[in-house]
């Protein structure tokens, strides 16, 4: 599974990386994080408000840290 | 996702069992407050009514509590408002949309729709990808900051709703045309050229429809992080404020502050730019300034351009936009927080 944070870099941003490898750690699933903070990349998903999380290509929170329980529900199989 | 909704519906109601006894709380202590801060100053820390100990006091004992509740409501309030907006909604309805029409529309957007200053970058570049008018979008992005709820429940709290709705209506104004007179310089060519090369894909944003339980969690989350923060800007500002209001000799401020001194409306502008504060410790000074003298166009001048030109935000626009339009935007939002500085010490 491939997870990304996309943020330019600010506290909210810093915070949403944070929770995407805690969950990761905690679901035990092979995933690999990676923060994105190069704007033209950030833009290339058509996503403008940060922090944004991307998995496996797909889109799926913009502009907000994600609770925990969410993040949980996108990456574990269903 | 039929099967969770029986679940966010027992949250719902967990969650309005929890509000409205809060709310009727929140009332009745609201309506307290004013006796409370006169019985602890004069019956409890025995001070003098009258004196410069008890004015300072009281107006802090006051003031403290009354802000900080009006904020935690509004922002509550706010925070429930805003899920209904992203900024990827306010893209779409304000893409193609031509000017005039379009600077109002994105004003009045650029006050409900929710991102942080970092964004305000990414943003703008998606905005102008998506083919939103340059003048729209600067209205957006004036509007945003300029129109601030925590100064508005400030202006409320502390000085009436008239002053209120000045503010609202001049910061709403200020962004409408500045963003159209913008427009009509034709700076697209201001713009850095690797954003205009850009193509952005606006098909991939997830659905934004989410229950109502999510909406005033919202909310919540909203307080804990807004009112989490600035509280205790709002304490500082209040006990600057408070020392202002006791201790200051009535009229003092009406020389340097005053509506005699014309050069005090443009001095105001040019100290508030390089401040970066937030509205929170900004607006009880200002309360304090008032009672002392000042006048209210010079203060709200320099309040407006505490909050929405910053010397920060400059920086980090610039990596998007060339020196020309930077000043273009400085300049012109410059001239419309001068008007209104002199338009406020005209008529009030």
């Amino acid at each position: 599974m491939d997870i990304k944070v996309l943020g330019p870099g600010c506290p909210k941003c810093k915070d949403a990386e944070k929770l995407a490898l805690d969950a990761v750690r905690e679901s035990g699933v092979e995933a690999n994080v990676e923060k994105v903070s190069d704007l033209k990349d950030i833009m290339s998903y058509g996503v403008f408000s940060t922090p944004a999380v991307v998995i496996d290509g797909v889109v799926k929170s913009v502009g907000k840290v994600p609770s925990k329980k969410e993040f949980l529900s996108w990456i574990k199989p269903a | 996702m039929e099967e969770i909704r029986p679940q966010n519906n027992a949250r719902l109601l967990k969650y309005l069992a929890a509000l409205v006894p809060s709310l009727v709380l929140w009332w009745l202590v609201y309506g307290q407050l004013a006796a409370v801060a006169r019985h602890l100053t004069q019956d409890v820390f025995g001070l003098a009514a009258g004196s410069h100990a008890a004015e300072a006091v009281e107006f802090f004992l006051y003031d403290t509590p009354k802000v900080l509740m009006l904020l935690t409501l509004v922002v509550f309030g706010v925070g429930i408002l805003r899920s209904f907006f992203t900024p990827e909604r306010t893209r779409r309805v304000l893409a193609g949309r031509r000017e005039s029409a379009g600077n109002v529309m994105a004003a009045l957007l650029g006050i409900v729709t929710p991102f942080c200053s970092c964004s305000a970058v990414p943003l703008f570049i998606g905005f102008v990808t998506a083919g939103v008018p340059l003048g729209v979008t600067f209205s957006f992005l004036i509007a945003a900051p300029m129109v601030n709820e925590i100064a508005l429940v400030l202006l409320y709290g502390l000085l009436g709703w008239k002053v209120a709705a000045l503010y609202l209506a001049t910061g709403l104004s200020i962004a409408m045309v500045a963003g159209w007179v913008i427009g009509k310089l034709n700076l697209e060519n201001q713009i850095e050229d690797w954003v205009r090369e850009m193509r952005s894909d606006p098909n991939q944003i997830p659905d934004t429809r989410m229950p109502f339980a999510e909406r005033i969690a919202a909310g919540l989350a909203a307080v804990r992080d807004i009112v989490g923060k600035v509280w205790v800007y709002v304490v500082l500002g209040i006990a600057v404020g408070a020392g202002i209001h006791g201790y200051v000799p009535e009229g003092f401020m009406a020389q340097i502050m005053g509506k005699g001194a014309w050069w005090s409306v443009p001095v105001a502008v040019l100290i508030g730019i390089p401040m970066y504060s937030n509205a929170a410790g900004i607006v009880p000074v200002v309360e304090a300034l008032l009672g002392k003298g000042a006048a209210l166009g010079t203060v709200l001048a320099f309040m407006m351009a505490v909050i929405a030109l910053s010397l920060p935000e400059m920086v980090i626009l610039r990596k998007v936009l060339k020196p020309r339009l930077i000043a273009a935007f400085a300049g012109v939002v410059g001239l419309g927080i001068l008007f209104v500085g002199y338009l406020f010490n005209l008529l009030v």
